[in-house]
């Protein structure tokens, strides 16, 4: 466990071929992971609103859906790593609290899921499992090497994707 | 009356906003005193303006499991208050109040509809008071919506105030309250006022940004 890479929120790393990344409690946030299939390298996102452009208080790119997925493939570009053979799993969106009339929030967890499958789609860049929505957190590992995607949740059994 | 921009807080806004902090949590551990009629001490709260890297390992951890309520704010500000307490103090704290009332809790790591809707009580009574501090501190009119609840995981659940934060900056100010009676209840309170209820916060209580 502890020698995982671990990202936080609003924040994003790379992780190399052999070694594991995680990011703990995502709730409505979404963790984007990134495998290069040839190099087996990777990388983790975990962003928080969907849109940089909406909002002014805009300098931290790792926080939003379109500039942070973009950074990430920017940083795995510089690794060494080809876009075209880039795939990519995701998780989190969840809405946590049911009720919310607060207009800015109301389904941000679903807005952030849809924000990052648009910026994947853009990149060209496959999603090949995901596990979003509902209502409850989710602590996430990342693998590269096998590009597995471990999904932790209290109460729920644990789910590899 | 400039933008205020929790990114560039001075000292003088960061000691109002501590104050804030401080007579609100001492109304809501007299509150939480008379619900459990229990003498009930608060430590000095701790006020922190925190990166959102850094919230997690503030309160124990992301994935620690906590009880979270969340109110939203209306009236002449809005935005939304969350309390958060550590599962072993919500349990705690609900035995308590069960045994006030002639309740037996369950006890249970899993709360039951009947501790969910007391923590959700709890909750509301803690909150309320905390805003009706606020309420005759700055003669601002501010009501609460009822409110929700969700067992999880901490950094889960500090989402939701964080995206809040988020969208006005990367930090988030977070409320640190230990209560005590016999034995310590942790809890923290999020204020997380709408930007433009910053201004409005500030300027009720003198002070032009």
């Amino acid at each position: 466990m502890s020698d995982l890479i671990k990202v936080g929120m609003a924040d994003l790393k790379l992780c190399p071929r052999g070694q594991g990344i995680t990011t703990l409690g995502l709730g409505s946030c979404v963790g984007v992971a990134i495998r290069d299939t040839s190099t087996k390298n990777g990388g983790l996102a975990h962003v928080m609103l969907p849109d940089s452009t909406a909002i002014r208080s805009n300098q931290n790119i790792a926080k939003f859906a379109d500039t942070g997925v973009k950074e990430l493939v920017r940083l795995m570009e510089k690794a060494g790593g080809n876009r075209s053979r880039f795939t990519a799993k995701i998780a989190g969106g969840a809405k946590m609290f049911a009720f919310s009339n607060n207009t800015a929030l109301v389904n941000v967890g679903d807005r952030n899921v849809e924000a990052v499958k648009k910026v994947l789609a853009e990149l060209k860049i496959p999603i090949l499992a995901s596990d979003t929505g509902l209502n409850f957190g989710r602590t996430v590992e990342f693998f590269p090497e096998t590009g597995e995607y471990v999904i932790k949740a209290v109460g729920k059994p644990v789910k590899t994707i | 009356m400039g933008e205020f921009d929790l990114n560039h807080v001075d000292d003088i806004y960061f000691d109002v906003l501590k104050e804030i902090g401080n007579i609100g949590a001492g109304n809501a551990a007299s509150s939480l005193a008379q619900l459990l009629q229990a003498k009930v001490d608060m430590k000095v709260p701790r006020v922190e303006l925190l990166d959102f890297s850094e919230i997690g390992d503030a309160i124990g951890g992301d994935d620690q499991i906590m009880a979270g309520i969340y109110v939203l704010v209306q009236g002449d500000i809005t935005g939304s208050i969350m309390f958060l307490l550590e599962q072993k103090s919500a349990q705690k704290l609900i035995g308590k109040m069960m045994s006030s009332m002639g309740m037996e809790p369950g006890g249970g790591d899993v709360l039951n509809e009947m501790e969910q809707s007391v923590l959700k009580e709890i909750g509301n009574i803690i909150t309320g008071a905390y805003l009706n501090s606020l309420s005759a501190m700055t003669n601002l009119k501010i009501t609460e919506s009822v409110p929700d609840l969700t067992v999880d995981m901490a950094g889960a659940i500090l989402s939701v105030p964080a995206i809040e934060f988020g969208m006005v900056g990367d930090k988030m100010l977070m409320i640190q309250t230990a209560f005590t009676d016999d034995d310590e209840i942790n809890g923290y309170f999020i204020l997380v006022p709408d930007l433009p209820s910053y201004s409005k916060l500030l300027g009720a209580l003198g002070i032009s940004l």
